[in-house]
C-alpha cells in the first residue's frame, strides 16, 4: 500500500500554510494527524500532488477557556481532548467522544481540526460538536471567520471550508454540570459508529444517519414541548435518509437512532 | 523431575519481542542483491473475457523492467484441480489466459526495479474486459445458467455421494423431525503476515526460493509441479512465518510466477502482497451451505441425522473442493445416532478460491451437528445439555469405528460435557437467565453448548501418518534438532527442545531447532492438521532415545564395560558404570571423535481424535441486536499435554478465531461479485476488546497411538467455539421464539431475527 507520488512541504506558520494553499490550490491537501488522509492516499482514493504539513505549527494546539466558551486549537489531538481537565469539567461530551475515536494510536495522532474538516458523518467529534452547539474559526487570505458547526457540514465529506482556508480553532460553550449523553454503536471497539447519538442541553446530534452529522430536530422540538424521553426519542429518525451499507440497512439504522437517542437522553437526564 | 508437562516459557519469545522475526519481506541476503520486484495486475471484475492487454503505459513508467501476460508464461503447465476425481476441465492457467474468474484473479505481471514503482505501474496496464454474468451465489452456480468453465459442462467440481444415495426411510418412525438450512459463511484466514516470496536461480541452474509456508517440503513439491522442473533443482527455505492457519500450505501461482520472473530475467526477484491483495488473493475458508435434518423421540433420543453440504470452491477448485470429505468424515460428531448419512456437492463461483483454514472441514461438521442438536432440543422443549448427555457416545478406550470411516481412538465425551458444565456453573447460569427473562431485562443472557470430536494428524503424506527427526549431540555439549514440521507461531522451538532435553539431559538453551530448508531436511509433512507434536514431537523423542542407545555402545567401548552395566544419568548427560564411581563419559565427549546423531522416523497407527466441550455465555441487547461475548469455558482434551502454556496459547487463538466466525467475520460479495470486505476497516477481524478472558478447563485422555499420549490441539478451540457462541446467541432469544440465526450473528441479523419472531408471535 504505497500512495501515488506527491510533493511535501512543511508550513512554518498559519500564514505560510495559507500562502502555500493559495499557490497549489485544489491539488494540495493539508496534513495534520494524517489519520484519515494517509489511508485514503494509500488506497489511492485521494491523490493530492502536494501535502502541506501543518502538524508542527505553533499556537494551534491546546485547550483554554475564553469567556463563555472553551476554545480548542485545531491541531489538538484526540488523546489530549480526552485527557483535558477543562473539557472534562466544562464540555465532557467532547472529551468523552474524543476518547472513543479509533484506538490509542489514532488518538495519539489524529486532530480535532482534521476530523471536522474531513467531515466523515460516522466520526465521533462532528456529532459531539454539533450537539454542543460548537463553532469553528476558519482562517483564509482575507482573515478569519467564525462558522457555527450547525452551518459547517454541507454534504458527504463536504464542508463550507474553502480550498484556501484553514481550520484554526474550535469552540464550544462552557456547560459546567450540564447533563449529556453519547451513544456509539459499533461491532468492534475501534470501528466507526454504525450510528452515534450525542446530546447536551436539549440538542441531539446523530452520526452516520445521513451525509453529514444531523440534528434530530423532531426529537429536540418534542423535548422542548415537554414530551417524555421515550416519546421524544421515537422521533429521532424523522426526516433522515440513512444509507444502507454492510452493517445496517436504512430501517435498522433508523431503529438504532431511536434506541440510542432514548439511551443518550436518559443518560443526560440522569 | 521431568520438565514434560510443565509450563516452560517460550524460548522463541525474547527474539520475537525484541529484535523481531526475520520475515520474507525483510529478508537480507546477498543472493538477493539487485532483486527486481514483482507485482500482479489483478482483475477488478468477477467474471469477464480478456479481450486485450496493452502494457505500453506501464512499460513507459519509471523503473518498469517488464510486463508479462499468460502468453509469456506458456512454458508453465496449467494447474489441474487438486484431486483427480474433480472435473479435470477446471484447470487454472498460471495467469488468467482468456477469462478472469474472480476479483483479484492475476492477469499480468509487472516487474520493477524498486518496490514503490510497481504499485504505480500496475495501474497503467490497460486490460480490456468483456464482462460475463457473474455467478456469486451457490444456488445460482448449481442452476448452471452461466458456467465458469464451459468446457467442463457444469459448475460442479466434485460430488461426494448424491441425492440418489440418500435413504428415503432414514426418518421413518421418528416422533420429531427438524430440518434447517444453515450457512457456514465465507471467511478470510487473514494471517498477520501476508504472502510473499523471494527467488534466485544459481549458476548451477537451481532455484532457491524463500517462501512463508507451513512445510517447506510440501511447498517445494508444489513449486516443482507448477514450474515443471526436477525436484533436485529446487530448494525452498522457510523464513519466520507470521501465521498460516492452513492457507500457507503448498505454493500459489504468485510464488511460481516470482520464480519464473527470476529465471526469465536472470535476476533475483521478490514479491510481497498488500493486505488488500491478501484479502482477495489468499484462499478463503468455510463457505458451506448445509441442510441438517435430525429426527428422534419426544423424550430426547436422537435417532437419525442427515447432513447435505453445498461447498463453494470459489473460482478454481483447490482444497475447498476437498473440505466436504472431511466434513462428511466427522458427520455424527460425538453422538450415537442410530442412523446418519451425508452427501456433498462442491461447486465453483466467481469468488476467491476456498482453501484450508484452522479446522478445515471439521469445524463445519461440528457447527452443523451442534446446531441440529439445539434445533432438536428446542423442538421438544428439552434443555440442550440434557439432550447432549442423552445422546453422547459412551466412553471408550478401544477404537470406535464410525460408518463414515473415522476411527476415534479414545474418548470420554460425557466427562468433557460434565466438566465444562460444572466449570461454567450451568445451573446458576440458567437461573440468571430465568431471572432476567422474568424481569423483562432488555439484555438477554444466552448460554450455548457444543460437544465436539475432531481428527488430527491424519498424515500430510501418503501412507501411515509419520514424521522424521534428526537429533545430533555436538562435542561442545550443544544439540541440533532437524524436524520435518514447520513452526509459524506454535512454539516448536520450546517443545522440541523440552523433548530432547528430557531424554539427553542437555539444557534447553543448548538445543537449537532447525526446520524449513529442503536441502537440509528433504523430507517432512510440515505443520497443519494439528499433527506436529504427536508425530514430529514423537520423532524427536524417539531419535533422542535412539541416540542414547547409540551412545551407550560407544560409551561401553570408551569405558571398557558391558553396555548393560552402564547407567545413563540424565542429570549429568553422562554414562557411568554401575557401582564404579568416578568413571563416566558424557554424550558430548562421545561426539568428539565421531558424529553422534540419529535420524529416525516415527510412524503413528492412525489419526487421533481430540474432543471437548465448550460453553459460551453472551449478552444480547434485544433492543439493538448486539452480541457481547461474556465468557467462554472450554474443555479441550488433546491427550497428554507436553507444555500447558503452549497448549493454552493454541486454545486461546483457536477460541478467538472460532468466536469471531460466530459473531463478527464474514467475507461479503455483492451480486456482481465485487468484494465488500477487502480491508480490515470492513472485514471485522476481532481485537482483544471483543473477547473475554477464556476459562480453560483441564482434561487429558491419552491416546495410545504415540508414546507422548498426545493428540492435536491447534484447531480444537476453533472447532468448539463457533457453535457454542452461535448456540448462545440463539439461546438468548429462544423465549422470543427465535430458533436459528445464521453466522455471523451480526447486530442487524440478530435484530431482524427478533423482529421476525415477534411478528410471527403477534
Amino acid at each position: 500500500m504505497i500512495p501515488a507520488q506527491f510533493d511535501y512541504v512543511r508550513a512554518t506558520s498559519a500564514e505560510h500554510a495559507l500562502q502555500l494553499l493559495g499557490e497549489h490550490g485544489d491539488d494540495a491537501k493539508l496534513l495534520a494527524g494524517g489519520h484519515s488522509l494517509l489511508p485514503m492516499m494509500k488506497l489511492r482514493l485521494a491523490m493530492p500532488s502536494v501535502l502541506i504539513d501543518i502538524a508542527g505549527l505553533p499556537d494551534l494546539s491546546g485547550v483554554r477557556r475564553d469567556g463563555d466558551d472553551v476554545v480548542i486549537g485545531a491541531l489538538t489531538k484526540h488523546g489530549e481532548l480526552a485527557a483535558s481537565e477543562i473539557l472534562e469539567r466544562e464540555a465532557p461530551l467532547v472529551a468523552h467522544a474524543a476518547g472513543l475515536v479509533g484506538d490509542p494510536q489514532i488518538r495519539h495522532r489524529g486532530t480535532i481540526g482534521g476530523s471536522l474538516a474531513h467531515a466523515d458523518p460516522a466520526a465521533d467529534l462532528p456529532s459531539a460538536l454539533l450537539a454542543s452547539d460548537g463553532w469553528l474559526e476558519l482562517q483564509g487570505p482575507e482573515g478569519t471567520r467564525r462558522v457555527a458547526v450547525d452551518d459547517f457540514f454541507t454534504g458527504y465529506f463536504e464542508t463550507v471550508l474553502q480550498p484556501d482556508e484553514l481550520v484554526v480553532a474550535i469552540g464550544t460553550p462552557r456547560r459546567m454540570g450540564a447533563g449529556w449523553g453519547y451513544e456509539k454503536f459499533t461491532r468492534r471497539a475501534n470501528d466507526w459508529g454504525i450510528v452515534t447519538v450525542a446530546t447536551v442541553g436539549g440538542r441531539v446530534a446523530l452520526g452516520n444517519m445521513g451525509p453529514t452529522s444531523l440534528r434530530a430536530r423532531a426529537t429536540e422540538q418534542a423535548l422542548a414541548r415537554g414530551a417524555s424521553i421515550p416519546d421524544a426519542a421515537e422521533l429521532a429518525a424523522e426526516g433522515t435518509e440513512p444509507v444502507t451499507d454492510l452493517h445496517a440497512d436504512g430501517e435498522y439504522r433508523s431503529h438504532l437512532a431511536r434506541v440510542l437517542t432514548r439511551r443518550a437522553l436518559t443518560r443526560a437526564a440522569g | 523431575m521431568s520438565i514434560l508437562g510443565t509450563r516452560v516459557l517460550r524460548t522463541e519469545d525474547p527474539r520475537f519481542l525484541t529484535i523481531g522475526g526475520n520475515y520474507t519481506e525483510d529478508l537480507v541476503d546477498e543472493r538477493l542483491t539487485g532483486a527486481v520486484h514483482v507485482f500482479f495486475v489483478r482483475s477488478p471484475v468477477a467474471h469477464a473475457r480478456i479481450v486485450g492487454i496493452d502494457p505500453s503505459g506501464a512499460l513507459a513508467a519509471p523503473g518498469v523492467v517488464a510486463v508479462y501476460t499468460a502468453a509469456d508464461l506458456a512454458d508453465l503447465p496449467d494447474v489441474p484441480p487438486i484431486l483427480p476425481t474433480m472435473n479435470q476441465a477446471m484447470k487454472r492457467p498460471p495467469l488468467a489466459r482468456d477469462v478472469v474468474r474472480y476479483v483479484g484473479d492475476p492477469v499480468a505481471i509487472v516487474v520493477t526495479e524498486e518496490a514503490y514503482q510497481g504499485e504505480d505501474a500496475v495501474e497503467l496496464v490497460d486490460v480490456d474486459y468483456d464482462a460475463l454474468a457473474a455467478v456469486v451465489d451457490i444456488d445460482e452456480s448449481l442452476a448452471g445458467e452461466t458456467l465458469l468453465f464451459p468446457e467442463a459442462g457444469t459448475n460442479v467440481a466434485i460430488e461426494y455421494g448424491s441425492e440418489a444415495d440418500l435413504d428415503s426411510k432414514l426418518f421413518d418412525g421418528c416422533e420429531v423431525v427438524v430440518k434447517h438450512r444453515i450457512v457456514n459463511q465465507r471467511i478470510a484466514p487473514a494471517p498477520m503476515e501476508s504472502r510473499g516470496a523471494a527467488a534466485v536461480w544459481g549458476d548451477d541452474g537451481r532455484l532457491t526460493a524463500w517462501i512463508p509456508n507451513q512445510g517447506a517440503q510440501g511447498t517445494k513439491g508444489a513449486m516443482v509441479g507448477m514450474l515443471g522442473i526436477g525436484a533436485a533443482d529446487v530448494r525452498v527455505i522457510t523464513p519466520d512465518v507470521g501465521g498460516g492457519f492452513g492457507a500457507k500450505f503448498g505454493a500459489d501461482l504468485e510464488h511460481v510466477a516470482t520464480a519464473w520472473v527470476a529465471r526469465k530475467l536472470n535476476r533475483p526477484a521478490r514479491w510481497n502482497e498488500t493486505r488488500y491483495e491478501n484479502l482477495l488473493g489468499m484462499t478463503h475458508a468455510r463457505a458451506q451451505i448445509q441442510t441438517v435434518t435430525v429426527g428422534g423421540t419426544r423424550d430426547g433420543r436422537m435417532e437419525a441425522y442427515r447432513l447435505e453440504i453445498l461447498q463453494d470452491c470459489g473460482g478454481y477448485p483447490k482444497i475447498g473442493g476437498l473440505l466436504p470429505s472431511l466434513t462428511i468424515l466427522m458427520t455424527p460428531g460425538t453422538y450415537a445416532f442410530d442412523r446418519a448419512e451425508s452427501i456433498a456437492k462442491a461447486i465453483v463461483t466467481n469468488t476467491t478460491p476456498v482453501g484450508a483454514y484452522r479446522g478445515a472441514g471439521r469445524p463445519e461438521a461440528t457447527a452443523a451437528v451442534e446446531r441440529a442438536v439445539d434445533l432438536f432440543a428446542a423442538e421438544i422443549g428439552m434443555d440442550p445439555a440434557q439432550v447432549r448427555r442423552r445422546n453422547l457416545l459412551p466412553p471408550f478406550t478401544e477404537p470406535h469405528q464410525t460408518k463414515f470411516g473415522a476411527v476415534y481412538d479414545t474418548g470420554d465425551y460425557e466427562a468433557a460435557l460434565d466438566r465444562v458444565l460444572e466449570a461454567a456453573d450451568y445451573e446458576q447460569l440458567r437461573a440468571e437467565q430465568a431471572k432476567r427473562r422474568a424481569n423483562g431485562d432488555p439484555i438477554a443472557l444466552g448460554i450455548g453448548l457444543s460437544s465436539y470430536v475432531e481428527v488430527t494428524g491424519g498424515g500430510a503424506e501418503s501412507g501411515e501418518p509419520h514424521e522424521n527427526a534428526l537429533v545430533e549431540v555436538h562435542p561442545d555439549g550443544s544439540v541440533t534438532i532437524l524436524t520435518g514440521t514447520s513452526p509459524h507461531g506454535q512454539g516448536h522451538e520450546t517443545a522440541w527442545a523440552m523433548l530432547a532435553s528430557d531424554v539427553l539431559g542437555i539444557p534447553m538453551d543448548k538445543i537449537t531447532l532447525k526446520w524449513g530448508d529442503t536441502d537440509l531436511i528433504p523430507r517432512g509433512g510440515g505443520t497443519g492438521g494439528s499433527r506436529s507434536l504427536q508425530q514430529g514431537g514423537s520423532a524427536v523423542q524417539k531419535a533422542s532415545r535412539e541416540l542414547v542407545d547409540v551412545a551407550r555402545t560407544r560409551a561401553a567401548e570408551e569405558l571398557e564395560a558391558n553396555p548393560d552395566d552402564l547407567q545413563f544419568d540424565v542429570a549429568t548427560s553422562a554414562f557411568a558404570v554401575a557401582g564404579v564411581p568416578g568413571t563416566s563419559v558424557s554424550l558430548a565427549q562421545l561426539a568428539e571423535h565421531e558424529r553422534l546423531f540419529v535420524e529416525t522416523d516415527f510412524f503413528q497407527p492412525g489419526a487421533t481424535f481430540p474432543f471437548g466441550a465448550h460453553v459460551a455465555v453472551v449478552d444480547v441487547d434485544t433492543e439493538t441486536g448486539k452480541v457481547v461475548l461474556r465468557r467462554v469455558i472450554a474443555v479441550d482434551d488433546a491427550g497428554v499435554i507436553l507444555n500447558p502454556l503452549l497448549a493454552d496459547g493454541q486454545r486461546h487463538g483457536g477460541i478467538a478465531q472460532g468466536a469471531a466466525q460466530a459473531f463478527l467475520e464474514e467475507f461479503v460479495y455483492d451480486a456482481d461479485g465485487n468484494p465488500m470486505t477487502a480491508s480490515f476497516a470492513d472485514y471485522p477481524f476481532p481485537s482483544a476488546t471483543e473477547m473475554p478472558s477464556f476459562e480453560l478447563v483441564d482434561m487429558q485422555t491419552p491416546t495410545t497411538y504415540n508414546p507422548l499420549g498426545a493428540k492435536g490441539i491447534g484447531e480444537a478451540g476453533t472447532i468448539g467455539s463457533t457453535p457454542a457462541v452461535q448456540n448462545a446467541v440463539v439461546d438468548a432469544l429462544s423465549h422470543l421464539g427465535v430458533r436459528h440465526i445464521d453466522l455471523p450473528t451480526s447486530p442487524q441479523r440478530v435484530w431482524k431475527a427478533i423482529q421476525a419472531a415477534r411478528s410471527e408471535n403477534a
